[in-house]
C-alpha cells in the first residue's frame, strides 16, 4: 500500500541505480531504501537486535545477576499477578516478571530461528549446488531424495527427529535444519542452473579452474541473490517453528524464557491470567511480521535484476 | 488424461517408500530397548532376549524395514508400547478426525480467502484492500498455537459461545466443537490464499483481453469470474496445495490446544510416552495423506489449466 506513494527523488535515484556502474547489492539497497514497508521491517529488526545485544551485555556486566534475580528467580507471592505499574506485563505462574522474561527471551527466539534456517541452508545448499552443477544422474539422485523429505510434512518430520534424539535446544536445531534442507536445495539448484552456462563460467574453465573453484568462486557469488531472499523470507516461519515445537514441549526446555516455551504455561493458566498468553504472542507476531516485510522488500529489490 | 493420472500415481510409490524409509530410519535412533520398555524393569535378561527374538528386533535393519512395509500394506501398524493396543485401530479413527479438521480448515480458508483476495485486487489501494493486506500480514505471521489461545480466551472463556476444547459426536455438536479449531488452523492458509489471490488477480486485471471482454459488453461479474479468476487460478491452486503440508503440521498444535482427538495430538502424546510404533505409524500415515493431497492438486492443475493437459497429450504421440 505504500509503494504507490513514491517521491520524485526516489524515482530518479532508482532509475539511476540501474544505469550506473553499481554492484547488485548497491542497486538493491537503493531500491530497498525507498520501500517503506521493508524499511519498517528493518527498523523493527534493528530494535530487536538492540534488545538482544542489550540483554547479552547486561548479563556480561552484571555476571548474570539480572538474569538470575529477575528472569528465572521464582517469587510465588507475585504468582499470576496482572499488569501493574511495577510489572507492566504482569507476572507468570512462578511470579517472574513477564517483561523481563520476554526481553531475555528475544535472543533465544531470534537466534534459534536464524540458526535453524542457516543450518537448513548449510545442509541443503551444497546438495543443491552439486545437483544443479553436475546435472544428470547426480541431480536425479539428490533431488529424488529431497522429494522424499518434501513428502513428509515439515513439522512432523522435525517432531520425529526430536522424538528420536530427545528434546533439547541442539536437537531442535538439528531437526529443523534437516527438515528444512529440501526447500533450500531446490532454490540453490535452480539458482546454480541459471548461472552455470554463462560465459564467465566457460572462461574460468578455459583458464583451467577445477569444479570446486568454479562452484565457490564463480557460481556461488552470482547465485547468491535468490538464496539470500529465500533465507530472509524463511526466518519468520523458522521463528514460529522454534516457538511451536517449544510450545508442545519438544524444543527449548524451561526455565529458558523462549517465547514459545513461555506460552506452554499460558495454556494452563489462561482462565486466570490472560496476560501470560497475550504478550509473548504479540512479540512473536511483530517479530515475524518484521522479518516477512524485510524479506519481501529484499525480494522486490533483488528480483527484477535477476530477470534482467 | 487417464494415462496422465496413472503416471502420476506410479510416481507417488517411490516417494512414499522413501518417506517410510526416512521415518523408519529416524525412529531407529530412538534410545531404549523396545523389549525392555514393554516388559518393564523387573524383566530378566532371558525374558528380554526372548521377546526381542519374538519381535524380530535382532534382524538386520533391511529385513525389519521390509517387514514393516509388508505389515503396513496389510493394515498392521504394530502394537503400541503404551497400552499394548493395535496401533492401526487407534489411528484410523484419529486420522478421520484429523481429516475433518483439516478439511474444514481448507474449506474456510478457500471460502473466505479467495473472495477477499478478489475484492482486494479489484478495489486495489482502497480502504478495504489496505485493511485486508494488514490483517492478512498479521494472520500469516501469527503462530497457530497463540491464535488458538486467543480465540479460546475470547470466544470460549469470555463470551462463552463455543466450547474451549474437546469433540462431541453427532451433527450439531460436532459442528460447534469444530468452529474454533478449524478457524485457528485455517488462519495462516486463509491469509496466504487471500494474498496469493490478490497478487495473481492483479497480474490479470490489466490484460488486454479483459478490456476486450468489457468492450463486448459482458457483465462485470462474468468478467471477474470467467475471465479473470479462471486465469488467475493456477498460483492459487498451487498455494492451496503447498499449504496443506503446513496445515497438517499446524493440526498437531491445534489438536493439542483444543484436545481434538486427531493424529496430531496422538503423535505428541506418543512422543512423550516414547511409544515408537505409534509415532512411526502416525508420521507415516500423515505423510501418505499429504502426498496424496499433493497428487490430487497436481491432477487438479490439468483441469484448471488446459495447457498442462495438452502438453501431456502432445508428448504421448
Amino acid at each position: 500500500m505504500f509503494q504507490s506513494v513514491r517521491t520524485r527523488k526516489a524515482e530518479i535515484e532508482t532509475a539511476e541505480a540501474v544505469n550506473r556502474d553499481r554492484t547488485l547489492f548497491e542497486q538493491a539497497w537503493i531500491q530497498f531504501k525507498y520501500n517503506r514497508r521493508a524499511m519498517l521491517g528493518l527498523a523493527i529488526i534493528v530494535v530487536l537486535l538492540l534488545i538482544v545485544a542489550g540483554t547479552i551485555l547486561t548479563d556480561l556486566v552484571t555476571h548474570e545477576e539480572v538474569y538470575n534475580n529477575y528472569v528465572v528467580k521464582q517469587n510465588l507471592y507475585m504468582k499470576l499477578k496482572g499488569p501493574s505499574l511495577e510489572h507492566p506485563l504482569g507476572c507468570d505462574e512462578f511470579g517472574r516478571d513477564m517483561l523481563f522474561r520476554i526481553l531475555w527471551g528475544t535472543k533465544y527466539s531470534l537466534l534459534l530461528g536464524f540458526c535453524a534456517v542457516t543450518l537448513a541452508l548449510l545442509i541443503g545448499g551444497p546438495l543443491g549446488m552439486i545437483a544443479g552443477f553436475y546435472g544428470g544422474k547426480t541431480d536425479n539422485v539428490i533431488m529424488r531424495i529431497m522429494d522424499v523429505f518434501m513428502a513428509c510434512p515439515f513439522i512432523l518430520l522435525a517432531m520425529a527427529i526430536v522424538a528420536a534424539l530427545g528434546a533439547s535446544t541442539v536437537n531442535l536445531l538439528i531437526a529443523l535444519g534437516v527438515s528444512g534442507m529440501a526447500s533450500f536445495s531446490r532454490v540453490t539448484r535452480a539458482a546454480v542452473m541459471s548461472v552455470k552456462d554463462k560465459e564467465f563460467v566457460e572462461s574460468a574453465r578455459a583458464v583451467g579452474a577445477n569444479d570446486f573453484v568454479i562452484l565457490i568462486k564463480y557460481i556461488l557469488p552470482n547465485s547468491m541473490a535468490p538464496i539470500l531472499v529465500q533465507l530472509t523470507l524463511r526466518i519468520g516461519s523458522s521463528i514460529l517453528h522454534v516457538a511451536g515445537l517449544s510450545y508442545i514441549g519438544l524444543g527449548v526446555q524451561p526455565p529458558i524464557p523462549e517465547w514459545g516455551a513461555i506460552l506452554t504455561a499460558a495454556k494452563v493458566y489462561m482462565r486466570d491470567a490472560w496476560h501470560i498468553s497475550v504478550f509473548p504472542g504479540l512479540f512473536l507476531v511483530i517479530t515475524v511480521v518484521a522479518f516477512n516485510l524485510f524479506g519481501d522488500g529484499l525480494r522486490d529489490a533483488l528480483d527484477p535484476k535477476l530477470k534482467r | 488424461m487417464l494415462r496422465y493420472i496413472l503416471k502420476r500415481f506410479l510416481f507417488v510409490i517411490p516417494v512414499l517408500l522413501g518417506a517410510t524409509l526416512l521415518v523408519f530410519t529416524i525412529m531407529e535412533f530412538t534410545p531404549g530397548d523396545p523389549a525392555k520398555i514393554i516388559l518393564g524393569n523387573e524383566a530378566t535378561e532371558a525374558d528380554i532376549a526372548n521377546l526381542r527374538e519374538e519381535m524380530g528386533l535382532d534382524d538386520p535393519f533391511v529385513v525389519r524395514y521390509v517387514r514393516f512395509v509388508g505389515n503396513m500394506l496389510r493394515g498392521d501398524l504394530g502394537i503400541s508400547y503404551r497400552n499394548n493396543l493395535d496401533v492401526s485401530d487407534q489411528i484410523i479413527q484419529r486420522l478421520k478426525n484429523t481429516m475433518i479438521l483439516a478439511g474444514a480448515a481448507v474449506f474456510i480458508a478457500v471460502l473466505i480467502g479467495i473472495p477477499v483476495g478478489i475484492i482486494s485486487a479489484i478495489k486495489q489501494y482502497t480502504i478495504f484492500d489496505n485493511v485486508v493486506m494488514m490483517v492478512t500480514l498479521f494472520l500469516a505471521a501469527s503462530p497457530v498455537f497463540w491464535l488458538g489461545l486467543m480465540l479460546v480466551i475470547i470466544f470460549a472463556l469470555k463470551l462463552g459461545i463455543f466450547p474451549a476444547a474437546g469433540m462431541k459426536p453427532g451433527f450439531p455438536d460436532m459442528f460447534i466443537c469444530l468452529v474454533l479449531p478449524a478457524f485457528t488452523l485455517s488462519s495462516n492458509t486463509m491469509a496466504t490464499i487471500a494474498r496469493t489471490t490478490r497478487a495473481s488477480m492483479l497480474e490479470v486485471v490489466r490484460q488486454d483481453y479483459i478490456d476486450t471482454a468489457r468492450a463486448k459488453g459482458l457483465k462485470e461479474s462474468t468478467i471477474t469470474v470467467r475471465h479473470m479468476l479462471k486465469n488467475a487460478l493456477i498460483p492459487i491452486v498451487t498455494m492451496i496445495g503447498l499449504s496443506f503440508g503446513g496445515l497438517l503440521g499446524g493440526s498437531v498444535v491445534t489438536e493439542s490446544i483444543f484436545a481434538w482427538p486427531g493424529v496430531g495430538r496422538f503423535v505428541v502424546e506418543s512422543i512423550n510416552f516414547k511409544d515408537t510404533p505409534s509415532v512411526l505409524a502416525s508420521v507415516v500415515m500423515l505423510s501418505i495423506f499429504s502426498t496424496f493431497v499433493n497428487l490430487f492438486v497436481d491432477l487438479l492443475y490439468a483441469f484448471v489449466d488446459p495447457r498442462i493437459k495438452s502438453q501431456y497429450q502432445t508428448k504421448r504421440r
